[in-house]
């Protein structure tokens, strides 16, 4: 079963639904229990960085951390990739997982921001997550603040500058764009995750 | 890099996709999820389900279709049409819609635009300007185009952004449902002005409408509804035309 975190931050239905397109066993839960017991966890997330503080006071933080650390596959989407790092300038109150390096940070003032659209995606070889993938590949983002680039990533994109699209390590993944509204390739993932 | 969104509109009455001239001589173009469907695989890069009766007796409907539309499609889908407050947008969001577009509720009362962001995200929050030509400069008219409201469309588009809207969705009523090309002029005077996306409406007819808003206009998505109807104008062919024109778009996809 396939835990999709629920911590009070928008709207869950449109990943919900994608798992359920592809067949997979989903629950939609804010229970820290529920979640742990969970084979695979998905951390969707939209909005505000700040929104991440209910993970802490609801003992999911906990939870997550540890299903992560005994190797369960972990999927985080938008602010769930971006909750993997040590934090965002969004809101620097809030600690992230720092499972990889750097903080997230707003795009240059050259571009506009949000960031939202239809971008491609520089597939780097050998990733679990982004398999049979084809290079180049596009993918819809919508965000303010982007990941940096780290040893770890497994696709980039460019607005204004290079960043993270994708970063994978071990039974770790994520996604800043939105593959359940990526369309076939955006569902393409999702199934690799079902199947890692 | 980041590419030109196309965006097909369904217009809806009472469950139904239908399509006329300026609202007149309505003809069915069949059921919404069918459509949908059939515009993302023909290349629409979202869809926007737009009510255009929206009374309060057909609320159920409405969702119906909305619930029915979003059940197998993966693209960002966008709904509008008689949205007034938090528990409508919240009801949308509920049947499957990723943002809600909404127009008049935001005039008469921006902070709707804070309280569903805040709720939602700004990513999920369209502020839909329908904007008419006023000697030298464009007003602001809500309520289907019907009641002007002496504002600039700027500044309002300034204001919307500020209240933490995430696009705005700009109608030429000058240009809506002639298909004599976008108004590029109102188009990049508003996406000059803000820093979030604008996507252009009113006006498509032929491909080339859709290179000069992208050029001339600065748009970052451009919609249209009733070219996309009746095989009119094919979604993948244009995108044919607008990459051979130098347009970034989304293709093949």
């Amino acid at each position: 079963m396939i835990a999709i975190v629920d911590y009070g931050a928008g709207n869950l239905n449109s990943v919900k639904k994608a798992f359920d397109y592809l067949g997979a066993e989903v629950a939609v839960t804010g229970q820290p229990e529920l979640a742990a017991a969970a084979d695979k966890i998905v951390l969707p997330g939209v909005g505000h960085f700040s929104s991440l503080r209910t993970l802490n006071s609801t003992g999911l933080r906990q939870a997550l951390l540890q299903s992560a650390s005994a190797g369960k596959p972990f999927l985080g989407i938008c602010l769930g990739m971006q909750w993997l790092f040590e934090g965002s300038e969004e809101c620097t109150e809030i600690a992230g997982a720092a499972i990889f390096p750097g903080k997230c940070r707003q795009f240059p003032s050259s571009v506009k921001s949000p960031h939202v659209g239809w971008n491609s995606l520089e597939i780097q070889e050998g990733s679990l997550l982004l398999r049979e993938v084809a290079q180049d590949s596009f993918v819809y983002y919508t965000h303010s603040f982007h990941a940096p680039i780290v040893s770890a990533m497994t696709g980039a994109s460019e607005y204004g500058l290079r960043f993270a699209g994708a970063v994978e390590q071990d039974n770790i993944f994520g996604v800043q764009f939105h593959p359940e509204k990526s369309g076939d390739v955006g569902l393409s993932i999702l199934k690799n995750f079902c199947e890692v | 890099m980041l590419t030109k969104r196309i965006i097909a509109c369904l217009d809806m009455d009472a469950g139904r996709v239908v399509k006329g001239v300026q609202f007149k001589n309505l003809r069915d173009a069949g059921n919404p999820a069918e459509c949908a469907a059939a515009h993302a695989r023909n290349g629409a890069d979202e869809i926007v389900l737009l009510d255009i009766t929206a009374t309060s007796g057909n609320r159920g409907t409405m969702l119906h279709a909305v619930r029915s539309t979003a059940h197998s499609l993966f693209v960002p889908f966008t709904v509008g049409g008689g949205i007034r407050q938090l528990d409508d947008a919240a009801a949308v969001f509920d049947a499957g819609a990723d943002k809600i577009a909404i127009n008049s509720a935001a005039v008469r009362d921006p902070e709707l635009i804070s309280r569903i962001a805040g709720r939602f995200g700004s990513q999920a929050v369209v502020v839909a300007i329908d904007a008419k030509r006023i000697d030298r400069s464009f007003e602001v008219f809500i309520a289907g185009g019907r009641v002007p409201t002496g504002r600039d469309a700027t500044q309002w588009a300034q204001e919307a952004a500020a209240s933490g809207a995430g696009e705005i969705m700009l109608t030429s009523m000058d240009r809506d449902g002639t298909q004599c090309g976008f108004d590029c002029e109102l188009v990049r005077a508003v996406a000059e002005a803000i820093s979030i996306p604008v996507i252009a409406s009113g006006g498509a007819g032929s491909a080339r409408d859709f290179v000069e808003v992208f050029r001339d206009g600065r748009a970052d998505a451009a919609l249209a509804a009733s070219i996309f109807h009746f095989g009119i104008e094919n979604i993948a062919q244009l995108k044919r035309e607008l990459h051979d024109a130098s347009i970034p778009v989304r293709w093949p996809c």
